[in-house]
């Protein structure tokens, strides 16, 4: 039926490095189940049953995770919000507006974060009096918000046309359309997208310990640096990411199972 | 004199690859109903989605209600709140419910209050036989009654003119009748409609006009008993046999 067809193609799907289980598989062993009970039990046996040095590297290395986060929760909202109005200025009827963002997404994709992030801090931080978390996070903002506008663009493209010319039929004007009927169904299409984002964002998030905040590979950098432990130091440290990530992965495939049962 | 709500004057629609509507005029007068029939591809939709300008004319002009559509005056926001239109494929907003769906226009465009809104719809909701259905959503409704539901929203902004296109064509054919029926209500209720259908049932029982158009002409215009019983152009005759 053509509703049905309709329906379902509103649905992009945007894969990066983060790892996703693979969609459909219900099988007992798989490769997320493998791997999480792979790290779970390394975590486990180093830090409760062997103890020393690891548990005393554990508690100080998880102290950097609320950097982490932070530094990945704030500048995932900048990301979306610039994301949203380069999705818009990417397919704005007006040229002016289609050249901006384009040239904005071409410019940051070209620049490996790390220089972003570093020009960012150390050339505009001093002449701004930039401190290192609001650097970390604008600099993550933007480079993100590149790439957060092509699922937002991709996200509003799928919404089917008539959507569109129905509200305008109705007399809602073009910014009202966007506001009340395509936003909120693009909302819906992106929402497992920008969690991919939030993960990928979170292993980039390590990239800030350069400019000296102490997230939590650079408290475990700190540690190596007084005790020499650098092998037992950056497995933990590797440790911690690799769980973070696997179950962050999953709640986003989660996430996206319920949205598929409840499309329609 | 007569009162002419819908006039189209020498409209043409060129796609590049090919030219849609070449040069047509039709005149719908105050309470008509109009009925477009003809094969696929020869402009009727086209022709019918210039009239609220969701496709652009190449040349010529349309006035809905006196407001003309390009030139002097024109003012396309009043022409579209002033014309209702139901599409093939429903486009109800899957994100609202049936009440929401059918209340967003009128609040937002007409400025009506939520409650005021909300009345409105529940009588029209009555109209269409859904009035049970208000909190339902679009995925949880049948085609008929989506169908229905737009039908109801279009009329939640009190057009002047309704604009049907192909209403039923993505129907099964159970439901055609039920989204017929409420048309067919609208029409005896004095409603001006521009209808593009094969529905030869509801044309002799509701339209005033057929209009047969072919290769982006308006081929001839009769009453429907004329039109298909004694149609006078050789092309009329050939379609009618392929879909009678």
């Amino acid at each position: 039926m053509a509703e049905i067809a309709q329906e379902r193609a509103t649905k992009i799907s945007i894969h990066d490095g983060a790892l996703l289980p693979v969609k459909g598989e219900r099988r007992i062993i798989d490769s997320w189940r493998i791997t999480i009970a792979f790290a779970v039990m390394a975590l486990v046996t180093l830090v409760i049953f062997a103890k020393e040095p690891y548990g005393q590297i554990f508690s100080v290395v998880v102290k950097g995770a609320p950097l982490t986060f932070g530094v990945t929760a704030g500048a995932i909202l900048g990301a979306v919000v610039i994301g949203l109005f380069t999705g818009l200025g990417q397919i704005a009827r007006g040229r002016a507006l289609r050249l901006i963002s384009g040239v904005y997404v071409e410019l940051i994709r070209g620049i490996p974060l790390l220089v972003q992030l570093i020009f960012i801090y150390f050339a505009l931080g001093r002449l701004f009096q930039l401190d290192g978390l609001p650097a970390a996070i604008i600099a993550l903002s933007i480079c993100y918000g590149a790439y957060m506008g092509e699922i937002f663009r991709a996200g509003i493209q799928s919404i089917p046309k008539g959507q569109m010319e129905a509200a305008m039929a109705l007399g809602l004007t073009r910014g009202q359309a966007l506001r009340y009927v395509i936003l909120p169904q693009t909302m819906r299409v992106v929402l497992p997208a920008i969690g991919n984002e939030f993960i990928a964002m979170l292993k980039d998030s390590s990239l800030v310990s350069v400019i000296a905040l102490r997230d939590i590979l650079r408290r475990g950098r700190e540690h190596v640096s007084r005790t020499f432990l650098s092998l037992e130091t950056y497995a933990l440290v590797a440790l911690v990411y690799l769980i973070i990530t696997l179950v962050l992965s999953k709640l986003v495939a989660i996430m996206e199972d319920r949205m598929n049962k409840h499309e329609g | 004199m007569k009162d002419n709500i819908v006039e189209i004057k020498g409209a043409e629609k060129d796609f590049g690859v090919v030219m849609a509507l070449k040069g047509v005029n039709l005149n719908v007068e105050r309470g008509e109903v109009v009925l477009i029939i003809g094969p696929s591809g020869s402009g009727k939709s086209t022709l019918l989605r210039s009239v609220n300008h969701l496709e652009a004319l190449t040349a010529g002009n349309i006035h809905v209600d006196g407001t003309p559509l390009t030139g002097e005056g024109a003012d396309i926001r009043q022409i579209r709140e002033e014309t209702g239109m139901v599409f093939q494929d429903f486009n109800l907003f899957p994100h609202m419910n049936v009440m929401e769906n059918i209340t967003l226009a009128p609040i937002k465009v007409k400025g009506l209050s939520k409650k005021q809104a909300e009345k409105k719809a529940g009588e029209l909701l009555k109209k269409v036989g859904l009035a049970d259905r208000a909190k339902a959503y679009p995925g949880q409704l049948s085609g008929g009654q989506k169908q229905r539901v737009a039908i109801a929203r279009a009329l939640a902004m009190e057009p002047k003119v309704m604009l049907f296109d192909e209403p039923t064509s993505a129907l099964d054919p159970e439901m055609v009748k039920e989204v017929l029926d409420v048309m067919t209500d609208l029409a005896k209720g004095g409603m001006t409609m521009m209808v593009v259908t094969h529905e030869m049932g509801f044309a002799r029982a509701a339209a005033d006009r057929v209009v047969f158009m072919d290769e982006g002409e308006i081929v001839e215009v009769a009453p429907p008993a004329q039109l298909f019983d004694h149609p006078q152009e050789e092309r009329t005759r050939k379609f009618l046999k392929h879909i009678l």
